[in-house]
């Protein structure tokens, strides 16, 4: 028996000091669709909790209410397990959990969900418990059967023991009958007890990731698929008018072709068919609703802005007084950020499968799989409970699938009801659907101004922040000004104010939202300001950071790690930048010179991070050079334009860059000790490098970046 | 290990490629008579330099309409003057990054047959702005000492006739070799989604046996 | 009528010619490893061997693997492979994962031809690889330590 083949057999629930450990029923996964990893073995696996399960064959399973998408939750929440169970890391796998709003609810957001980098610090003492009470089962049945005190048995790596008697076991043995047994509350661990928290462990998911094995939702091919794919506009809020689709119908292959709110969608036998189909179709949209303008349009109408109050997202001490008073400089800089796109590597995508008592199986990589389900349910007009979401490893989302209301499962669901659901149906988007799709981390423009007085103090900050709101708000939206309104440096005189603008282009967080452009604006604006006043940009930050110890260490240790103010080769220079997002602190420095583009060349990044206890050094590692890599990329390379008539130029990598192997620094990372609580780490790796690297290309060419990406700049 | 799609051997004779510097067209124009007017599509056929008496200035007028082939984007995109080639009509740098490798011909593991075929292959369905991924049996980037980029046509002109810069041909041979080289024909047949380079190769082979028999003079810049 | 071998088995295809070689593997061969990210030869997810070299399979019409030998993940061997394997899986590599197929084949390939590589070799191969998660500072230590395992 596998997991997939794991069906209900008891629920109950066990609260216990706001934990909810019982029994999910597990969905009815197909076998041809495994989900995650693939638990080992014939062998069966019994129930301890909602999150965990011990197979006869000694494997525990831990299933993960947070999808895995590279940022490491199987084997993050595995190891708190295994900790607690005093597991061996061996007999450790992981797969997604149900979906089970209650039950497998985010703690941080009371939803079924993965985002703003908490799935450890939301999972920390609730995977815990769920390790520690099913140890005190498995105890409990050893108990039982070697008719010894519970008090008398150890547990090591895997193995139960009794001292007194030489007896000694796997859990598997017991895994039946411990599953029978009702723990107490569970007793945590201190923390200086841990054994496997805190060590290199090897991640769970790399070996099927390795030889082709790992399953992603577009590797669902069950028999008689159908695969569609939609034709979308080139303008944001175009809709379709008419189409001709007499040229698509003569594709071999093609099997229909239906109009959905979103486009219209063909259908096909093979994935080249739909989208020769696709090509053959002529359509013409209505652009009367649709966004016209240019980006540069856009931004010409943002920066206008400026001249309005807006809403004000902190005032402090009075920065007005500040610039007036004498001997006061005044120093200025305007930055504009473009609309950038996640391009996670995998496209979205979405398999549906009708059972034959009529429900639907939906696979898909679901970072809101709850949400996802209810859309879907909505628009096929069934019964949620009809409805089963499948969450899948997914290719990356950087944010692109946490979208409430979730969007893009809304257009996937449209397409299969209007095929009818006769047959097993694929909805993929190509990278063009990806990177024309909207959901953009959306455009900004920041307006800095910055009071140095006579001494050559920092006394005043005035910054304001025009953009799109994420959260869709008229009043403040935290995430347009978070990084700026909370600006970790003492400045007595602090404004910041925001400027919603709406657009009919759809916004979404990116990785690390609102800190990838408040973290830029504020980081190369504070160094501006130092190097006018001729501090070192090091020295500068630790004086007016010494209220933010945390800031401060990191900084202090990324300095140290590069041997900062060390000589540097000819034609180097260095940068720096310290931000603070989702309660992880992270310190970079960047050796930069001008690379055979003419834009930078980043050799070193130096980081250190302070993320609370570290729960798995190999996963934190992993994120920032990742971070650093998909922030850096990002600064270089990357927007999102719309052209004259708001038509959207990029659509692929080509003109979308990715970083690239050739373009990837070295990356140097370390942990700060801490025993603060966990904090995640799949976002705050990305916000300092490109300020850094901006910093450091300002000092080494004079230019100061004003504009992004850096390669239209060089090359304009 | 089978090289089935590797290229054989041709390295060493690919010839032509311009820079992308500015090459006027109208002073060309000036001096032939008759023919279309110059837009860019068409090659004005040697037999219509007749008219220029100078047989320098003839040879050099025929050398500057070949120049409309050689310097076009089509021809100096695989002229690099570093080890990365060039693409597409505003002759940026290739996308994915590749480098020369030996003979021109990519590096091991990114070889240019990783992604270009023996011929154009149509991509369907996929961004409005790549039709097809170009292919020829020759695929390859000239030799560094055949580099175009940044040179003027002149310069050009001179490297072309100078055995130590053309891969040891001599005039005949790069007669033949304008006239007849498939990979140097790809230019007229780029694949969808791609302009061609103007008129057609026999024209161009005319216009280079031309400007041989009249002395091979090159434009002084 | 198409025929070549995948992995070691005789295939036939007799749908479009001009279909890519990765729709052929995925979607009429059900052999998922190798993955689309792009369909026009910019990311290196859909790499495979063809007769033996890297070859990005989504821009390889059907009709011209006639006679050829495709390898994917799935089936790539020897002990390039297993070197470029254990040492993945040494450095914890992946991590959404998707790339990765297309990264260990390049990798392979790279290494079946310069056994020692340097930096530069590295960047050369594998800049065709675009991996979203940024994996690339382990990918080229991952390579090293392939190349050295080799060596012993
Ligand atoms: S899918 Fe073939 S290179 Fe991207
Ligand atoms: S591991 Fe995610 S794209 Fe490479």
């Amino acid at each position: 028996m596998t997991l997939q083949d794991l069906n209900t057999s008891r629920r109950g629930f066990i609260a216990g000091s706001g934990l909810v450990i019982g029994v999910a029923i597990a969905p009815k996964f197909l076998s041809a669709a495994p989900t995650g990893v693939r638990a080992g073995g014939d062998s069966a696996l019994l129930p301890m909790n909602t999150f965990v399960r011990v197979g006869t064959d000694d494997t525990v399973t831990v299933l993960s209410k947070h999808i895995e998408f590279g940022q490491g939750p199987f084997t993050g929440l595995a190891t708190l397990v295994a900790e607690e169970l005093d597991a061996d890391w061996s007999q450790m796998r992981a797969v997604h959990s149900p979906t089970e709003n209650k039950i497998y609810a985010n703690l941080a957001f009371g939803l079924q969900g993965t985002g703003g980098s908490s799935s450890i610090a939301n999972s920390y003492e609730q995977m815990r418990k769920a390790g520690a009470a099913a140890r005190a089962m498995l105890v409990a049945a050893a108990a039982n059967e070697w008719k010894v005190p519970a008090s008398e048995i150890t547990v090591e790596k895997g193995r139960i023991k009794h001292a007194a008697s030489g007896k000694e076991s796997g859990f598997g043995a017991f895994a039946e009958k411990a599953a029978k047994q009702m723990p107490g509350e569970p007793k945590l661990k201190d923390p200086k007890d841990f054994k496997l928290i805190g060590t290199e462990l090897p991640k769970l998911d790399t070996r099927g990731k390795i030889n082709g094995t790992a399953i992603f939702t577009l590797d669902i091919t069950p028999d008689n698929l159908l695969i569609a794919v939609v034709a979308h506009p080139e303008h944001f809020g175009a809709t379709v008018k008419s189409f001709d689709d007499a040229e698509a119908h003569k594709v071999q292959g093609v099997v229909d072709v239906k109009q959905v709110p979103s486009g219209v969608a063909v259908y096909a036998d093979n994935t080249f068919a739909a989208l020769k189909g696709r090509d053959a179709l002529s359509i013409e949209w209505d652009l009367s609703k649709a966004e016209t303008r240019s980006s540069e349009e856009l931004a010409a109408e943002y920066v206008r802005h400026f001249r309005e109050p807006g809403i004000e997202a902190t005032n402090k001490g009075n920065v007005d007084d500040a610039f007036k008073a004498t001997g006061v400089q005044s120093i200025e800089a305007e930055i504009v950020f473009p609309f950038l796109a996640h391009a996670p590597m995998e496209p979205l995508d979405a398999v549906f499968i009708k059972s034959g008592d009529g429900s639907v199986d939906i696979y898909n990589g679901a970072q809101f799989p709850a949400m996802d389900q209810q859309v879907a349910a909505k628009i096929l007009g069934m019964d949620e409970k009809q409805v089963r979401v499948n969450t899948q490893l997914a290719g990356g989302s950087f944010g692109r699938k946490a979208q409430f209301g979730s969007p893009y499962m809304q257009e996937a669901a449209n397409v299969y009801k209007a095929s009818g659901g006769s047959r097993p149906l694929k909805h993929m988007w190509t990278r063009e659907d990806d990177i024309r799709g909207g959901f953009y981390r959306p455009m900004y423009a920041h307006r800095m101004r910055g009071a140095i007085n006579a001494d050559g103090q920092i006394t005043a900050w005035e910054q304001s922040i025009v953009g799109q709101s994420i959260m869709g708000k008229a009043d403040l939206d935290s995430t347009s000004v978070e990084g700026a309104s909370n600006l970790p440096y003492a400045i007595p005189n602090l404004k910041v104010t925001s400027h919603n603008v709406k657009l009919v282009i759809p916004p979404l967080w990116w990785r690390s939202v609102g800190h990838t452009h408040t973290g830029f604006a504020v980081e190369t604006f504070v160094d501006e300001l130092f190097q006018k006043i001729g501090k070192d940009p090091v020295e500068g930050r630790l004086a007016l950071l010494k209220d933010e110890p945390r800031h401060a260490g990191v900084l202090k240790k990324a300095a140290e790690m590069s041997n900062w103010g060390s000589k540097l080769p000819e034609g180097r220079m260095r940068g720096v930048a310290v931000v603070e997002s989702f309660n992880t602190y992270v310190g970079q420095v960047v050796e930069v010179s001008v690379g055979p583009e003419g834009t930078p060349q980043v050799h070193k990044v130096w980081c250190a991070v302070d993320c609370g206890v570290a729960i798995n050094p190999n996963v934190i590692k992993a994120q920032m050079e990742g971070g650093i890599g998909y922030g850096l990329g990002a600064v270089l390379f990357d927007a999102v334009t719309l052209g004259k008539g708001g038509r959207i130029i990029q659509s692929n990598f080509h003109d979308y860059r990715s970083i690239r192997i050739n373009e990837m620094p070295d990356v140097a990372v370390e942990i700060i000790k801490s025993s603060e609580k966990p904090t995640g780490v799949g976002e705050p790796g990305v916000p300092p490098v490109g300020p850094a690297v901006a910093n450091a290309w300002r000092r080494l060419t004079g230019a100061p970046v004003r504009q992004l990406p850096i390669v239209n700049i060089v090359s304009a | 290990m089978k090289l089935k799609l590797a290229f054989t051997g041709l390295a060493a004779i690919c010839l032509f490629v311009g820079a992308g510097m500015a090459l006027s067209p109208a002073s060309i124009a000036q001096n032939a008579q008759g023919g279309t007017k110059p837009d860019g599509k068409t090659l004005k056929p040697a037999a219509s330099f007749q008219s220029i008496t100078n047989q320098q200035q003839r040879s050099v007028a025929l050398f500057q309409e070949a120049g409309k082939v050689i310097q076009h984007p089509r021809c100096v995109n695989c002229h690099p003057a570093t080890d990365r080639p060039l693409q597409g009509a505003t002759m940026h740098p290739h996308q994915p990054p590749v480098f020369r490798g030996d003979g021109g011909m990519g590096m091991p593991g990114m070889q240019c047959t990783t992604c270009h075929s023996p011929q154009n292959t149509p991509v369907v369905g996929q961004a409005d702005t790549i039709k097809s991924i170009p292919g020829n049996p020759a695929w390859h980037l000239a030799p560094i000492e055949m580099a175009w980029v940044g040179k003027s046509l002149g310069q050009i002109c001179q490297q072309i006739k100078d055995p130590a810069r053309n891969g040891g041909k001599s005039m005949d041979q790069i007669v033949e070799h304008m006239a007849h080289d498939e990979l140097v024909g790809w230019g007229w047949d780029p694949g969808a989604g791609r302009e061609p380079v103007p008129g057609t190769q026999a024209e161009f082979g005319e216009l280079i046996k031309a400007w041989v028999d009249t002395g091979a003079a090159c434009p002084a810049s | 009528m198409v025929s070549f071998t995948l992995n070691g088995q005789q295939k036939e295809f007799d749908g479009d010619p001009d279909t890519p070689l990765l729709w052929v593997i995925r979607d009429a061969e059900k052999l998922t490893g190798t993955k689309y990210g792009c369909g026009v030869a910019q990311c290196g997810a859909c790499t495979v061997h063809l007769d033996g070299m890297p070859r990005r399979s989504c821009v390889t019409p059907i009709s011209m693997v006639d006679g050829s030998e495709v390898i994917t993940v799935e089936g790539v061997s020897g002990k390039e492979a297993d070197a470029v394997k254990t040492a993945w899986a040494g450095l914890d590599v992946p991590q959404c994962g998707y790339c990765q197929s297309g990264q260990v084949m390049s990798a392979v390939a790279l290494l079946q031809m310069v056994p020692k590589p340097t930096d530069a070799d590295i960047d050369g191969a594998m800049a065709g690889n675009i991996c979203r998660c940024a994996t690339y500072h382990r990918i080229r230590a991952a390579i090293h330590n392939a190349a050295n395992s080799m060596e012993g």
